[in-house]
């Protein structure tokens, strides 16, 4: 078993490609690891309710950490006490935390 | 403080084109902050990304006729400072610019503490190093 | 230390660069001692394709002698040892049958993705 720090910064709005990062998310969690996925830039607007949350919320709901960055939902007005189930917000300075701690760090 | 450690980050974004810049540059600032070794791989556009010749311009569209007023950003300031700040703190960092990019771009000026390297520098860097961030482009 | 490179993005700068840049990267790292293998994945999975040309590419009396060989470059990767696995979905998806490809890739499944990852110290997402 392994640590993983995935790093969304894609939106499914503008990327078919985003839901298939969160189902190796999901993925990797199922089989065991520790999970973060860690939205950044426009990946957290599914954060705000809309209708790809759902599809977010199961990523958390699969047992992954889903944190979205503050200055990101900031930047775009999402409250950071508003977001959707499953997720919360968090600092940046968590990806260093865990890149620090030697996560197997994928970013998307 | 916490335990130092060696962080390699791979870009390959220019500057002024898309989010992945700054996101990058606050990863690095943070590390800095915390006295962290740094390596920096610029492949493609990122060697742009500390290129000695950007220049601050006025923007009238913003009300700021004069440069000054507008400050508008510039990378190779934020990269100056970021050295500045890993120094400060006692870590080191080792900015590499891919060579052959840096020649098929023109980029050969760059700010001071950045150095010409090859992909060799980049596998070396992430063997040493306690984890590898790469921030590709699109 | 042992590296999977995932190559997602296709055909980006491809023509100007003569290669896609992270095959490039792999090649060059490869030589330099590096121990990786490739995922080819998404529209990267194209790069497979035998019958990829580029044809004349000429800008006024400017022609462009040397094209991007990119199944090729996946080819020379495999010559070299390198472990070169593509996503057997995204192959599906794109309308791509083995008969199109060249030899020597290891399909793998969406699904099975998390667990080739178990495998290497480090995934690099390009």
């Amino acid at each position: 078993m392994a640590d993983y720090l995935l790093i969304e910064s894609r939106d499914p709005f503008d990327s078919n490609d985003v839901g298939q990062f969160y189902d190796l998310a999901a993925n990797l969690a199922k089989g065991g690891n520790q999970v973060t996925l860690f939205l950044v830039q426009n990946g957290v607007l599914p954060a705000r309710q809309c209708v790809h949350s759902d599809a977010l919320s199961a990523v958390a709901g699969a047992g992954v950490d889903v944190l979205a960055d503050g200055f990101s939902l900031d930047e775009r007005g999402i409250a950071a006490g508003a977001l959707v189930t499953g997720v919360s917000a968090a600092a940046l300075d968590v990806v260093v935390d865990q890149l620090a701690e030697g996560r197997k760090a994928i970013w998307h | 403080m916490a335990d130092k450690k060696t962080l390699t980050f791979a870009l390959m974004d220019a500057p002024f084109e898309t989010a992945r810049t700054t996101t990058a540059l606050r990863l690095i600032d943070i590390a800095a902050r915390r006295g962290y070794d740094i390596n920096v791989f610029a492949y493609e556009g990122a060697v742009f990304v500390p290129f000695a010749l950007q220049k601050q311009h006025s923007n009238p569209v913003h009300g700021h006729p004069e440069v000054e007023e507008e400050d508008h950003p510039l990378p190779r300031e934020w990269v100056s400072a970021l050295i500045d700040e890993v120094m400060k703190n006692g870590g080191k960092i080792d900015w590499v610019n891919c060579g052959l990019c840096v020649d098929e771009r023109g980029a050969g000026e760059s700010i001071e503490g950045v150095r010409r390297g090859a992909p060799g520098d980049f596998w070396a860097m992430a063997t040493a190093s306690d984890n590898t961030l790469v921030i590709a482009t699109k | 230390m042992k590296v999977l490179n995932v190559i997602a993005t296709a055909y980006r700068a491809t023509l100007e660069e003569q290669d896609d840049t992270v095959l490039w990267l792999t090649h060059a790292m490869k030589g330099a001692g590096a121990e990786l293998d490739v995922l080819l994945r998404a529209n990267a999975v194209n790069y497979a394709v035998k019958a990829q040309d580029i044809g004349r590419l000429a800008f006024g009396e400017r022609v462009q002698k040397q094209g991007p060989r990119l199944a090729e470059d996946v080819a020379g990767l495999i010559a070299k040892e390198v472990d070169v696995y593509i996503v057997t979905e995204d192959l599906a998806d794109r309308g791509l049958a083995a008969d199109a490809l060249i030899d020597g890739l290891k399909e793998v499944s969406r699904a099975d993705m998390a667990t080739l990852f178990d495998d290497y110290d480090h995934i690099w997402h390009w």
